[in-house]
């Protein structure tokens, strides 16, 4: 089963990792991701101005070139998720912002495309109890907190990938992979996002507070779905420590990484090497490598 | 805090203008407060997101974008999640920088970004900001 695979900017530079890592663990599933063969950044944000149609253009161009390549696209980064799945809302529900939109990417495109996140095809369309069943090494003992964002969940009546408030789609992965899922209060504050560029400050503070929520929940390393929060908390974790009585630096990981290693991958395939908090250590710790 | 009301600043046109741009409707806010307890950034902004409200319910313009709120809102929704009335006071935000924006006015600049930031920082977040801050 080949399934249209859209990866964003981000997945093709900083976050390989993300890339190579789902990649890896789809084929393992019996699928593979078929990278869309034209495509553009989405715009990395949906504009919140419904007024705003020339922000709408480049993410309706992806969907009206993935359009040709089939009736479903899937993707991996929770931003790409969230701005290609609400444009795609707009131009299936908005006749008049449909013929705008239309107008300025010189397409015909209707909205019919069905947008899925890896995610959705692991709970939905495989279902969690084979993924479960399709585990090699079961990841037991390791105590892992799933960091969800923002971007991944809303607003929820677009989104509609888990509850707004109270997800689990992400620990009830880490349990099929035999993991043992760690919740904790701030698994859906935001990180700081866009804020990295000009202040740090509040990137440090909000990073910190999922963070040290995580680990004093009983953490051992954070799972997570989108490249810049993956980035933000990486970069923010010295300063946390250095300001945080008894913290203790935690691996940041993204969870197609944890899947690719459950289901028996071999460790080239996860770009373990590319977190800036090698994860590997305490993996041989837990004898998982 | 003395503030002086007129009907004509609170049907001004800049207001009408930030609902045409918005499609919110500001006299749905009824002042729970619940946005602004769960703000992520209310701790840094002069006039946390309740507020915000209020003073555009008042016809308080010139107040609300001299405030740095408009440009600490980070857009992560969770004040339109919790909102009862279904108000995003991210959405209004977001038209107040429209505004900034569409006369030209940048807040940020590509000079001001470090090479350090650019060495290793996400496409998204650098796409992200230009959108939020760039005209």
């Amino acid at each position: 089963m080949k399934i249209p695979y859209y990866p964003g900017c981000t997945l093709n530079t900083v976050a390989k990792d993300f890339d190579l890592s789902a990649k890896t663990s789809a084929l393992a599933m019996g699928f593979e991701l078929a990278e869309l063969p034209q495509w553009n950044c989405c715009g990395a944000t949906f504009p919140l101005t419904p007024d705003n149609i020339i922000a709408l253009t480049a993410p309706a161009k992806v969907l009206s070139n993935a359009r040709l390549a089939g009736d479903t696209l899937t993707t991996l980064c929770s931003v790409c998720y969230n701005v290609l799945k609400r444009t795609n809302k707009v131009i299936r529900d908005d006749k008049e912002r449909r013929s705008t939109i239309n107008g300025f990417i010189e397409a015909d495109y209707d909205g019919s495309l069905n947008i899925i996140h890896f995610l959705e095809i692991l709970r939905d369309r495989i279902g969690f109890e084979k993924v479960k069943k399709a585990v090699k090494k079961p990841l037991n003992g390791l105590k892992a907190a799933s960091y969800y964002g923002c971007m991944l969940l809303r607003p929820f009546e677009d989104m509609g990938i888990d509850d707004s408030e109270a997800p689990m789609i992400m620990e009830n992965l880490v349990t099929a992979l035999g993991a043992e899922p760690v919740t904790f209060p701030n698994k859906i504050e935001c990180c700081g996002a866009h804020l990295a560029m000009n202040n740090e400050d509040i990137v440090t503070r909000l990073s910190g507070n999922v963070m040290t929520s995580a680990v004093n929940s009983g953490a051992e390393i954070i799972v997570t779905t989108c490249p810049l929060c993956h980035y933000n908390l990486e970069k923010s974790q010295p300063k946390v420590a250095e300001s945080t009585p008894g913290y203790k630096n935690v691996p940041i990981v993204y969870f197609t990484q944890l899947l690719g290693l459950a289901l028996g991958q071999n460790e080239a395939g996860l770009g373990f090497d590319k977190n800036q908090w090698d994860a590997r250590p305490l993996l041989k710790k837990k004898g998982l490598l | 805090m003395k503030i002086k009301l007129a009907q004509s600043a609170i049907e001004g046109s800049e207001i009408n203008q930030l609902e045409r741009v918005t499609g919110e409707e500001l006299k749905r806010c009824y002042q729970c407060g619940k946005c602004s307890a769960g703000c992520p950034v209310s701790f840094a902004m002069d006039i946390p997101p309740t507020q915000i409200m209020r003073f555009l319910q008042l016809g308080m313009f010139d107040d609300v974008m001299k405030a740095n709120s408009l440009w600490v809102c980070v857009g992560c929704l969770q004040c339109y999640a919790r909102c009862p009335q279904g108000c995003s006071v991210a959405n209004v935000l977001e038209g107040l920088r429209q505004m900034v924006l569409r006369k030209g006015e940048d807040h940020y600049g590509v000079k001001e970004i470090s090479a350090r930031f650019l060495e290793k920082a996400p496409q998204q977040a650098i796409v992200c900001g230009f959108r939020k801050f760039v005209s």
